[in-house]
């Protein structure tokens, strides 16, 4: 329990730091947000209408941009073999690391998406379903993520093979996540999309941190 | 010690017909070593004769693709966990986060190898003592190395796998790890380090390149 407090205030405590990912990542959601006004036009129903799409796309986005950190920071300086020979299991140390990750890059944009929704008119009965939405399918992007990055440490221009690997497989959240903020935008239940939400992210959890973990151990060998 | 072991060492660690594949090619094949409490073995050979492996095999990252490594009598691929418990892996790289202070990055490895505190027995060991609040980043590449081999001393293990330790290391800190190194093996530990250098210590010698893989040509002749 200790070694696992530890990991993960390590890696929060990186990526809050200057120069980590947390910062990053904020930056690059409310700008890419703020973008979408400026392209489609102040129009109230056009935006409205985008709005689910665009935070969604915004944040997956924004979440994947400090992906290929994830594992190669610790596998270029050697902490990487230290953690695997550790008293940790590999796939529970991939879960620590992935929930690192979470913590310090989705959880910032929970706070975030709702002050940026406003500027693209959302409609207000629509907010508990992004955040839901947000709460229930980021994780899933997390531990999707730790897969394409497993897979792609060590390896050159690992940043842009990892979008390939993963962008595909963001593909069911993004369906049921829009899925759950449109359905209440028109006064449907939302209830229906968010558990799909909620399978997709447990299938996530599972599959990620396994294949992660198999996916490390043919990099440290 | 030697190649041939003819005493069983219980509390040991040794090589029985050992045989190391990287990248589809054979490093080396039919090597033998025993180390009892108390013995150092030094790795020599050439670049690429596969001393890293080696203590990568015996650090469980490698798997053997031939015969075995056995702890106290028992086959690491059996029982990883007990052996890993109980050794201190320092490889060419020093595992140090660039922009975590020297005590911090001490820090985090003895909380997740979960012992909290002997943070500054491990600066002292190593005489870095005043240097605890620099960022690792900002030492010189002795210190950083210095900060690597510290980690040594934050937890006591019986076997010690060391990758080239003195490289970079001025000569009062190489008296200071000989010395170290020599109280740990009166008390009973043991060390396997590659080195092209003279430790100054008294210690069996085990040439890598006497393990080589023979050609076809050389098999005929």
């Amino acid at each position: 329990m200790r070694s696992i407090l530890a990991l993960l205030g390590r890696d929060v405590g990186l990526s809050w730091a200057a120069g980590g990912s947390t910062r990053l990542a904020l930056a690059f959601f409310a700008l890419t947000v703020t973008l979408f006004p400026f392209g489609v036009g102040p129009g109230a129903a056009t935006l409205a209408k985008v709005a689910p799409g665009v935070v969604w796309v915004a944040a997956l986005l924004a979440s994947m941009l400090s992906l290929d950190r994830m594992f190669e920071t610790d596998f270029e300086d050697g902490s990487l073999d230290l953690l695997a020979i550790g008293p940790l299991p590999l796939p529970l140390l991939v879960l620590v690391k992935t929930v690192a990750h979470w913590v310090s890059t989705a959880l910032p944009l929970l706070v975030l998406a709702p002050v940026l929704a406003i500027t693209l008119q959302l409609e207000s009965t629509a907010y508990p379903a992004l955040l839901a939405s947000l709460v229930i399918g980021t994780p899933a992007l997390s531990f999707i993520g730790a897969i394409g990055a497993a897979l792609t440490t060590g390896l050159r221009r690992a940043g842009v093979l990892l979008s390939l690997i993963v962008l595909p497989l963001y593909v069911p959240v993004l369906i049921f996540a829009t899925g759950a903020v449109d359905a209440a935008r028109n006064g449907f239940d939302t209830a229906p999309h968010l558990m799909f939400l909620g399978a997709v992210t447990l299938v996530a959890v599972v599959v990620g941190c396994w294949a992660a973990a198999a996916a490390l151990r043919l990099h440290l060998e | 010690m030697g190649p041939n072991p003819t005493v069983q060492t219980q509390d040991g660690f040794e090589a029985r017909s050992l045989a190391c594949r990287r990248a589809g090619r054979l490093v080396f094949e039919g090597l033998d070593f025993s180390l009892a409490p108390g013995q150092l073995l030094v790795l020599t050979g050439a670049n690429g004769s596969g001393k890293s492996s080696l203590l990568r095999l015996a650090a469980g990252l490698l798997s053997p693709a031939g015969g075995a490594l056995l702890r106290a009598g028992v086959d690491l691929a059996k029982d990883r966990d007990s052996h890993l418990a109980d050794l201190h892996f320092v490889g060419h790289k020093n595992a140090l986060k660039p922009t975590l202070s020297a005590a911090a990055n001490l820090e985090f490895w003895a909380r997740f190898l979960g012992d909290a505190g002997n943070v500054e027995q491990g600066l002292d060991a190593m005489g870095l003592g005043g240097l605890a609040d620099l960022p690792a980043g900002e030492l010189s590449a002795g210190q950083q190395r210095r900060l690597g081999l510290a980690r040594l001393f934050l937890r006591p293990a019986t076997l010690w796998l060391l990758d080239e330790p003195t490289v970079g290391l001025d000569q009062a800190s190489r008296t200071r790890l000989a010395d170290a190194m020599r109280r740990h093996l009166e008390c009973g530990g043991m060390i396997l380090a590659a080195t092209h250098e003279d430790l100054g210590l008294s210690g069996g010698v085990l040439e890598l390149e006497r393990f080589a893989p023979r050609t076809a040509l050389e098999e005929w002749l």
